[in-house]
């Protein structure tokens, strides 16, 4: 019975010291348990659309069919297309170009091995959203690429979104760190996900 | 060593896993038919097809070729009687030529997708394609030409 005993408190010891390595997992996947409080939530929201608007984030996401391209979010050179999938069509296929990796240099492509647009029949548009409409539009499933707030949260660590603070030589990174964005970003889902007001 | 596969050639290719594949493919291979332009993927001299997709060599490494499908320029057809090399030797469409195994390596993957594309399916496919001398309309032209020329072969 004593060794029942004893074996019972080192499986739970084992156990607790297990979880507490899953924790930053388990917080990237599901939504943490925290108040709602639409103020800071809000508050929170602002630096999210600070770095969903810069360069990094929306040239990626335009309002047309076309990329956009540098630090004032021109039209991409050669009018590449955006295609069914996002990824091109024809010769003009964004992996044509862009590599796994940035291509060294001034001017070059930068490159993530899942380099590509929103799809045609979803085409998360990020350019012209006022932080109201695109907070409305991160949260609606059937605009956001079908996520869950679970979803959300874990979309933060994507490394497609990581990639745009290692951008390249010449480009600048978000206005934030990218622990920063990630930050105000699960507390704008964790206090409720409330949209801004305009 | 680095075994790449180009024009249905294995080749063993001893060379820095980062060299660009247009240097791999000109000055080891031997094949100097793709060109060099701009080195940073703005014009399109460079475009080889890596497992059917037109990719700029110049900015792509020879570590993503390996153990891939190249084809060149070379290899485009066997007894350059592709559709596209057809109608561009009919249309007279190269002026200095340079560019112009790039452009063929593009609207040859247009033209596999696309049997009979639009002006502006063309458009899409070959604005990365630049030419100095300014034969747009040629390639145009050739294009649409090459598409039937592609449709009545394979009626036939």
């Amino acid at each position: 019975m004593k060794k029942l005993i004893i074996l019972s408190v080192l499986l739970a010891m084992v156990s607790v010291i297990a979880l507490s390595f899953k924790t930053e997992n388990v917080s990237r996947n599901i939504q943490p348990a925290v108040a709602k409080d639409s103020i800071g939530s809000v508050k929170a929201f602002m630096q999210v659309y600070k770095v969903l608007t810069s360069p990094r984030c929306m040239n990626c996401h335009p309002a047309g069919d076309v990329p956009l391209q540098g630090e004032d979010s021109h039209l991409h050179a050669m009018f590449p297309q955006r295609g069914i999938d996002g990824k091109g069509v024809f010769a003009m296929k964004c992996s044509n170009c862009h590599q796994d990796e940035n291509t060294p240099g001034l001017h070059t492509p930068p490159g993530n091995p899942n380099w590509h647009l929103p799809p045609a029949d979803m085409k998360m548009v990020f350019q012209g959203r006022s932080p109201r409409q695109l907070a409305k539009q991160l949260l609606d499933s059937k605009q956001n690429g079908h996520k869950n707030k679970g979803q959300l949260i874990a979309h933060a660590w994507d490394g497609l979104v990581v990639g745009a603070w290692s951008p390249g030589e010449g480009r600048a990174i978000p206005p934030m760190s990218h622990a920063a964005f990630a930050k105000a970003w699960v507390t704008w889902i964790s206090k409720g996900a409330y949209a801004p007001k305009k | 060593m680095i075994d790449i596969i180009v024009n249905g050639k294995k080749h063993q290719v001893d060379a820095d896993p980062n060299m660009p594949l247009l240097w791999v493919i000109r000055d080891i291979i031997g094949l100097t038919g793709t060109k060099y332009g701009c080195g940073v993927a703005q014009c399109g001299a460079c475009t080889v097809h890596l497992n059917g997709e037109a990719v700029r060599s110049c900015v792509t490494k020879l570590s993503r070729a390996e153990g891939q499908e190249i084809v060149t320029i070379e290899a485009l057809s066997i007894n350059n009687d592709h559709p596209l090399q057809l109608a561009w030797n009919e249309l007279n469409v190269p002026q200095c030529g340079y560019c112009h195994s790039g452009q063929l390596m593009s609207a040859a993957v247009l033209l596999r997708e696309n049997h009979d594309p639009s002006d502006a399916d063309i458009d899409a496919a070959m604005s990365g394609n630049v030419c100095r001398c300014g034969t747009y309309q040629r390639i145009r032209a050739a294009i649409h030409k090459a598409a039937a020329l592609q449709r009545e072969g394979a009626k036939s």
